[in-house]
Parts: C-alpha cells; structure tokens; sequence
C-alpha cells in the first residue's frame, strides 16, 4: 500500500529545447541500469531479504518509482512539443513509428525494457551486492547524460546520483 | 471527414523547454459508432471501392500526414 503526493520528489526545470536528450534520458527510463529496473528489482527482492533490511528496500524501491516520475517528467517535457521532423531529427524516428509521443519503457537505442536486465538470487550478499553494482552503472550512466548536456535539469540529476550514493552503502545493509 | 477527428489541447505548463502545440489531433473512425451492419447500406462502385479501400461509404476513414510532405 502506497500514499501518493502530487508532487515530484524534486521539481524538475528543463531550460533548454534539447530533444536529443529526451532519448538519451531514457537511457534511465527503460535502461538495463534505469530507475524501473532499480525500483523492481528492490521491490522484489525485498520479500526474501533479512528481515532487518525488508524495509530500506522498500524505501529504496519507493524512492527509484520517484526517481523514474522525475526522469518521465524530463522526457514529456522534452518531447511533447515536439513535431515528427524535429523527433526524427533528435533520432527519435523510430520510437515515433511505434509510440508516437508516448512514453516507453526502452533504452536510449530503442531497446524495450526486460526483466532479464534484473536478478533475485534468493542469497543476500548476492543480492545487496547486485543492488549495489546497479547503483554505481546508474551513477555513471548520470554521469555520461551530464556530459551530454549543459541544461538545468542537470540539477535534479544531481539529486538523484546523491540518492544513488546513499543506496550503495554498504553498511547500511550489513553488519 | 472533418466529423472524424477529435482536437484537444494538451496540458501546458509554465516551463515548457519547446514552443507549445496549439492543440491535439486523433481520429475516431465510424466503424466504431456501427455495431452491425445495416440493410442496403450504400456502396461504391468497384471502381470506387477499389480505390476507397472499403465498399461502403459509411466505413471510409481517410487520413492525411501531419508532417506535411510526410517526413523531412
């Protein structure tokens, strides 16, 4: 059972007419290392993990779905204006063929979302050190999408890499 | 035709990055408003059928590219 706010975790401003963008983002919208393979990889894992760690799973699976709300934001805003010719422009062609200015779970290359990108492998080290590698692709792959632009909404990436750091602690897990 | 498209205005926020959309477009084709076929409904000729895609009237759905000139 959830409570939903009305609100993004953190107020996402994109400045600049970067359509481009919008398809590197999602990258992290429906990438092998994005914030849904995160949220359920956490979620699921959650039911087999220790009891003393049940619950900053669920946490941390709660905060990636507000993660992916933020990264959504920043993709609709970036496409939502956008005419065919200028998506096909921004390589983004393809996913209009198929989605039109809808969302889609896919990565930056159009690849579409699978649950084999995740893993429960029922042991905690395993898992907890899963979680953790994902945590650090997820880190980077920010990093690379901050390479790639000089907009505002660099800002709100930077929270959620500061979130990142936070989930790959490692002894917030184990003792 | 006209009859056949609906309009609306997508949302617009204060912040949109991009120049706004003025407004929607997505087609409701009549064969969802005819749930079963009536008697002597009218017809194309062959001819016409052949070139409308369907054999009656009531059914035909055209629909023109919003990218005009389809593409770049």
């Amino acid at each position: 059972m959830w409570i939903y706010e009305k609100k993004l975790q953190y107020p996402v401003r994109v400045g600049k007419c970067d359509i481009r963008m919008a398809r590197y983002l999602s990258e992290q919208y429906g990438g092998a290392d994005g914030e849904l393979a995160a949220a359920l990889r956490y979620m699921n894992q959650r039911y087999t993990i220790p009891d003393k760690v049940i619950g900053v799973l669920n946490d941390i699976s709660t905060e990636e779905f507000a993660h992916l709300e933020m990264i959504a934001t920043m993709i609709y805003k970036l496409t939502k204006d956008a005419s065919v010719c200028e998506l096909e422009e921004a390589g983004l062609g393809p996913h209009f063929a198929a989605h039109d200015h809808a969302l889609f779970y896919n990565n930056a290359s159009g690849v579409p979302y699978t649950t084999a990108y995740i893993q429960a492998k029922g042991d905690p080290l395993a898992d907890l050190y899963e979680d953790i590698a994902a945590e650090e692709k997820a880190r980077a792959t920010y990093q690379w999408l901050i390479d790639m632009t000089d907009d505002g909404f660099k800002e709100a990436v930077q929270i959620i890499i500061d979130d990142r750091n936070q989930n790959s602690i490692p002894w917030h897990y184990i003792e | 035709m006209e009859s056949q498209l609906r309009r609306y205005t997508p949302f617009r926020g204060p912040f949109d990055p991009c120049p706004p959309v003025p407004f929607k477009t997505y087609v409701v084709p009549p064969n969802q408003f005819i749930t079963f076929q009536p008697p002597d409904l009218p017809q194309f000729s062959l001819q016409e059928a052949l070139k409308y895609g369907t054999l009656w009237p009531a059914l035909f759905s055209p629909y023109e590219s919003k990218c005009k000139g389809g593409g770049k």
